[in-house]
């Protein structure tokens, strides 16, 4: 499956990357994303949009989704 | 109800007034406008700042912009909303956004006003980064 993943603000600077396609199998839900494209651990106040809609990481991501992971928003 | 995201310099004033004279469906029927103005301070967490800039998802921003705004016309009986908010770089005394909802009577307007601007602070898809004397830093919590 393919996932379009978008990374902002502290994140996006952190991992020195702003989007990326992910082409691969085995991807149930948001948090096998992030582990699987950063190699990394899942982050404390990490928040998900799936489809730019805000998620939970324990939810469940298809083929052709686009997944965003950011820091808790600070707009207004 | 219209929501716009700008990286142009927002004059709230001329947005709510512009508007205001554009909507031929609130002539005659308004009695009452609220109207929210966030500007950028020189402060914050006991540090001068000097610039700002506000990252935002495009997107997702102006579908959460709409959402806020269509649930507060769902809760109180309001004639229209404006959302405007800044992207992009900003000096003290910016105005950041602007919220102006207008209603027959004054209740309707100031709740609906101040649910759209504490929504938006929580759901809508913006990130400050500050600039102070240390660097830049990107703010953590919103107030």
């Amino acid at each position: 499956m393919s996932i379009s993943v978008k990374y902002f603000a502290s994140i996006r600077e952190r991992l020195n990357r702003s989007e990326e396609i992910l082409d691969t199998d085995g991807i149930g839900t948001a948090a096998d994303v992030w582990i699987r494209a950063t190699g990394e651990d899942l982050p404390a106040n990490l928040l998900v949009a799936i489809n730019q809609e805000h998620a939970r990481v324990s939810d469940p991501v298809r083929d052709g989704d686009e997944v965003a992971f950011f820091p808790p928003v600070t707009g207004g | 109800m219209t929501v716009k995201v700008t990286a142009e310099p927002l004059d709230p004033w001329a947005e709510v007034s512009t508007y205001q004279q554009e909507q031929p469906s609130l002539a005659g029927q308004f009695g009452a406008t609220a109207i929210f103005v966030g500007t950028m301070r020189n402060l914050n967490e006991g540090e001068v700042v000097r610039s700002m800039t506000l990252e935002h998802y495009p997107g997702m921003t102006e579908k959460y912009l709409e959402k806020v705004s269509t649930e507060a016309a769902g809760r109180w009986a309001i004639l229209d909303s404006l959302v405007v908010h800044r992207v992009g770089g900003l000096q003290p005394d910016d105005p950041i956004v602007v919220v102006a909802v207008w209603s027959a009577h004054r209740a309707a307007a100031f709740d609906a006003c101040r649910f759209i601007i504490d929504e938006l602070k929580t759901r809508a898809p913006f990130w400050k980064q500050e600039t102070t004397a240390h660097g830049q830093r990107w703010v953590e919590k919103n107030t």
